[in-house]
């Protein structure tokens, strides 16, 4: 299993120089299998370039969507794949007690929002409720469920090759539970993310941050870490990145997190960062 | 223990923010949570209990009809509200764990997931002034 990280920005893009290193495109990761399978988990704007590398010859790839806020989705009509004749692609995510995924999506992906309809992509769109029970994609077992995050949101856990990740990319665990991080049984997440190789969390804030900012949906990094050892997560990613943080001021969060961790290793997601889940050291690749 | 679905969770977190009693059971009647607003109705302290099955907790307050009569299990207003997939409201009279009678009025509804199934219940008191 390889993982790409093609934009790692959390709420809103936020590219110049100051953002060079982790990046400014918002929320998309590749994930492909050894058989092929590719899975872009979110479609913020870092997947436009995912796109381009998608080999035109490819018959399918599935679109893993967490939830539907504008970071995740607003790099959908300009993802290569939809303007091919020849393939398919799949849009995964979660429905609304009244609105299913195709009217929800369509609320951007049409005028004035969006010039161009779904309807009106070449290739053939299939759409479907994010799975809440494993469910194979080509290579991968997929499973979803709901996570703390204002509206309908999922996280993915994606197994394979013998390998396995856990994408919660805008996630308040600290909201739900009692005395986080003590009680697994009261943690949004939790089943998700358990003992996996890779989990990527969203580590939004510092703090100092997180304490004026309870109830928006996302996590400071020290929780993000407490999350990780909680679920016995081999390698924390942190992910979502505050637009307003520059690239000196993630490395020192970085840093921090790493030293203040037990038993995980904390990097900050860096645009172009990949894993290979597969090799034995799971080293970047 | 496998993790509760996420919107028991956010119960638990709305509920542990209110001053309204909330008593919270999963979709075969265990007690999950109990806030600070009821223990003090029901006279426990969450963190003190165990697990609490359906049989424990559907006859350890002693719940009477206001006439007097015992209520079973299937008599009380959150069961019913889960047996059944419809809120219910009415009258009890319980003893709390701390020796008191109490009157109290029970509103219970059924926790639905958006995908229509059943995850559990919850009941809301109000006491009544003796």
């Amino acid at each position: 299993m390889i993982v790409r990280l093609w934009g790692t920005r959390g709420s809103l893009a936020s590219s110049g120089p100051d953002t060079l290193a982790y990046g400014g495109n918002t929320a998309s990761v590749e994930v492909r299998a050894a058989d092929g399978t590719i899975l872009a988990l979110d479609a913020g704007t870092g997947i436009r370039r995912f796109g381009t590398t998608i080999d035109p010859l490819v018959e399918r790839v599935d679109v893993l969507l967490t939830h539907l806020h504008m970071d995740h989705i607003q790099g959908l009509g300009f993802f290569a794949p939809f303007f091919r004749t020849s393939g398919q692609v799949h849009l995964w995510g979660p429905s609304s007690p009244t609105l299913d995924l195709r009217g929800r999506l369509a609320r951007y992906l049409s005028p004035p929002l969006f010039p161009v309809r779904l309807r009106d992509l070449d290739a053939r769109v299939v759409l479907h409720d994010a799975p809440d029970r494993p469910t194979m994609i080509g290579g991968f077992e997929v499973v979803a469920q709901q996570i703390i995050h204002p509206g309908p949101t999922v996280g993915y856990r994606i197994t394979g090759d013998g390998a396995s990740l856990a994408y919660l990319p805008d996630h308040e665990p600290a909201l739900g539970a009692g005395r986080f991080p003590d009680e697994p049984r009261w943690t949004s997440g939790f089943d998700l993310a358990s003992d996996v190789d890779l989990l990527i969390h969203d580590g939004q804030y510092t703090d100092i941050e997180r304490a004026g900012r309870v109830g928006w949906g996302h996590s400071s990094v020290s929780e993000a870490v407490a999350f990780g050892e909680l679920t016995r997560a081999r390698r924390l990613v942190l992910f979502h990145h505050d637009p307003s943080h520059t690239d000196a001021v993630l490395d020192g969060m970085a840093a921090g997190a790493d030293a203040d961790a037990r038993g995980i290793d904390v990097v900050a997601g860096r645009e172009g960062d990949a894993y290979d889940l597969g090799s034995p050291d799971r080293t970047v690749a | 223990m496998a993790q509760l679905p996420i919107e028991l969770i956010l119960v638990r977190q709305l509920a542990s923010g209110l001053a309204v009693p909330i008593f919270v059971v999963d979709a075969i009647g265990d007690l999950l949570y109990v806030n600070e607003a009821a223990e003090g109705l029901l006279g426990l302290r969450f963190d003190e209990l165990g697990d609490v099955s359906f049989a424990e907790w559907t006859t350890a307050f002693a719940p009477r009809t206001p006439d007097g009569l015992g209520a079973g299990p299937g008599d009380l207003p959150l069961v019913v509200a889960i047996r059944e997939r419809r809120p219910v409201h009415g009258p009890l009279e319980i003893v709390g764990r701390d020796g008191v009678a109490r009157s109290i009025e029970v509103t219970a509804i059924p926790l639905v997931g958006t995908r229509g199934q059943l995850l559990g219940g919850l009941a809301m008191f109000w006491e009544e002034p003796r």
